[in-house]
């Protein structure tokens, strides 16, 4: 392709490398989705193959330090930590994605419709916005668990009902900047309604910071559901999640240490590969940073 | 520093703008906390009918009458506010004794350890930030890189558990929990009881002001009155640590500001995982009693933390960074 032969069309930038392209440039962040793809593919079928029930008390089996039969090792009622982790895992995964998508959902809504609205509307949504900001997150979680019932669905809505702060916040300042814009006008010019414009033409636009926002959830809601699980606040017992296998654990933490160990790991592989996501995401869904 | 008396007049103004604006906020949140605390069903007698023995239902309609939660929730939401106006946030269901009175003497412990973790995370941050900035990609910045993905990734009671498990268990060198062993009193031994939760509260905010503080001050550095300042033959040291510093050091001091008010919830798992004896233990003790009146005094603590800090964090960027402007 020489210089002298190109026509006038072609001198347009050229198309964008495409979004896996961009993200194998993280190599940690491909990692994490491997990392994260397996543990939910392990969490979701490894409960058949391991032969242990999850609630199948061994009272000939309690305390054991890992061994072939039991990896984990087993509680004080002898039961599988292998397969208590596992189940764990669903329901911490579960917890994590459904908060993660109610909570940038609605943060989405209120942040959309506040920067395309504008005057009142913006106004009022953002002092509801700031109300909701400036109450401590862990403790008025801790109180709505107490009444909505602490099943790990219950736990997921409240947690995602709490979350979507900071998504309204980013996803208004997006909306703002963007309505502006020419192909905002245009769209407007042939007639397409608020919904239509919004929904096809701006939030797409606006979907990197989204995603972002959402992938970040995930870790954020896995740590909260855990942190309440531990103080005994959120999903009960035998119900096994990695925060109240830790509650379990504690007491006997000097003689059973696996107990301590194995659950916490899962939390922390888990935010890890979710974080790391998150930042690889960051660059390849940000067009500004491209040019690095 | 020159004196700038037209910045001063308009950072009152700012400030008490944004004080005033302070209290229709505040006012919000009371109503929400209010709503949310009271529409918990049970009532604080529901903790009485747990204990499982018959209780004549007379007694407990005297029992309601008593602590007022047989008026209607907007009644009682307005006496409450008339009270904690004049600084009477009410009666503990639980003691019986003010809430403020029981709020002010945990208080020290919760403000002992917040601060100790912040002043510990600023001097860590301050000093992993900074060295990771002068030599990036190298191998201490990358150690530094890893270990701030750690940090932000750790939920804060795990993080506690493993540190009880090694230095409290096995290692033995630091006690478990608690403020000070039984019967000793010196100030050695409370310190060693500080040590833990600290350390515990502190390292998510080390991790992430440490990468805040290592960007900031990599791109100041590539600033160009940095290549003035080397021009003009000062040493690195002055170079990094004032002029490149001053400057990075605005975004950091702000987000540091604004952290200050989630130490709170973290002070929550904390204390409760050390027993230490502060507000986040008590939140966790209020709780599980259905204590609305001492529930409703901490969570307005906390927010009314939160507000603070947000205006502190927006009056510190303006302190310095003189470009911003206060309109």
């Amino acid at each position: 392709m020489s210089d002298g032969t190109r026509g006038p069309d072609t001198a347009v930038a050229p198309p964008a490398p495409s979004f896996w392209k961009q993200l194998q440039r993280h190599p940690m962040a491909v990692a994490s989705v491997a990392v994260l793809a397996g543990l939910t593919l392990v969490c979701a079928v490894g409960p058949w193959l391991v032969p242990w029930e999850v609630d199948a008390v061994q009272l000939d089996a309690i305390r054991q330090p890992p061994t072939v039969a039991h990896p984990f090792g087993t509680d004080d009622l002898g039961r599988d930590i292998l397969v208590r982790v596992l189940h764990g895992g669903r329901f911490s995964i579960l917890i994590g994605v459904l908060a993660a998508v109610l909570g940038t959902g609605l943060g989405t809504l209120v942040g959309a419709v506040a920067g395309y609205a504008g005057r009142r509307v913006d106004g009022v949504l953002m002092r509801i916005t700031d109300v909701a900001y400036a109450i401590p997150s862990l403790p008025l979680l801790i109180v709505l668990a107490s009444y909505t019932g602490s099943d790990p669905v219950s736990m997921a809505l409240i947690i995602g009902l709490l979350s979507w702060m900071t998504t309204a916040r980013v996803v208004r300042g997006e909306v703002l900047s963007l309505k502006e814009m020419a192909f905002v006008e245009a769209a407007r010019s042939v007639g397409a309604g608020p919904s239509r414009i919004l929904g096809r033409h701006i939030l797409p636009n606006a979907l990197g910071p989204i995603v972002v926002g959402a992938t970040l959830a995930v870790g954020n809601a896995i740590v909260v559901e855990s942190s309440m699980s531990f103080l005994g606040l959120g999903v009960q017992p035998p119900t096994p999640t990695w925060g109240n296998m830790l509650m379990d654990a504690q007491a006997s933490m000097a003689t059973t240490p696996w107990l301590t160990v194995f659950p916490g790991v899962a939390i922390l592989l888990t935010v890890l590969a979710v974080n790391f996501l998150g930042d690889g995401l960051q660059d390849a869904l940000d067009p500004r940073g491209r040019e690095r | 520093m020159a004196v700038r008396p037209f910045y001063w007049a308009s950072m009152a103004a700012y400030t008490l703008r944004r004080l005033l604006q302070m209290i229709p906020l505040l006012f919000g949140i009371t109503v929400v906390l209010f709503a949310v605390i009271q529409a918990a069903p049970g009532g604080p007698e529901g903790a009485l009918l747990e204990s499982g023995r018959f209780i004549d239902p007379e007694v407990i309609e005297a029992y309601r009458e008593r602590l007022g939660v047989d008026q209607p929730v907007p009644v009682q939401y307005v006496r409450w506010l008339g009270a904690a106006l004049r600084g009477d946030l009410g009666v503990s269901f639980s003691t019986t004794r003010p809430v403020s009175e029981m709020i002010l003497e945990r208080l020290p412990a919760t403000v002992e350890l917040m601060g100790v973790a912040f002043l510990l995370a600023a001097v860590l941050a301050f000093a992993l930030g900074t060295l990771s900035a002068v030599k990036p990609y190298s191998w201490f910045d990358n150690t530094g890189t890893a270990f701030s993905f750690l940090g932000i990734a750790m939920p804060v009671f795990w993080f506690a558990l493993i540190l009880q498990l090694v230095f409290g268990v096995w290692l033995q060198w630091l006690p478990l929990s608690g403020t000070r062993t039984v019967g000793a009193s010196s100030f050695g031994d409370h310190l060693a009881h500080l040590v833990l939760p600290a350390v515990v509260l502190s390292f998510r905010y080390v991790a992430g002001w440490s990468r805040y503080l290592r960007s900031s001050l990599m791109s100041a550095l590539r600033a160009h009155y940095i290549r003035t300042a080397r021009a003009k033959g000062l040493g690195e040291g002055r170079v990094v640590g004032v002029h490149a510093m001053r400057n990075a050091l605005i975004p950091v001091v702000s987000v540091m500001a604004l952290n200050l008010a989630a130490l709170f919830s973290g002070a929550i798992i904390t204390e409760t995982v050390f027993a230490w004896p502060g507000i986040g233990r008590m939140f966790v003790t209020a709780m599980l009693s259905r204590d609305y009146p001492l529930l409703m005094g901490i969570l307005m603590l906390g927010s009314v933390m939160v507000v603070v800090f947000n205006l502190v964090a927006d009056l510190v960027y303006g302190w310095l960074d003189p470009r911003i402007r206060y309109e």
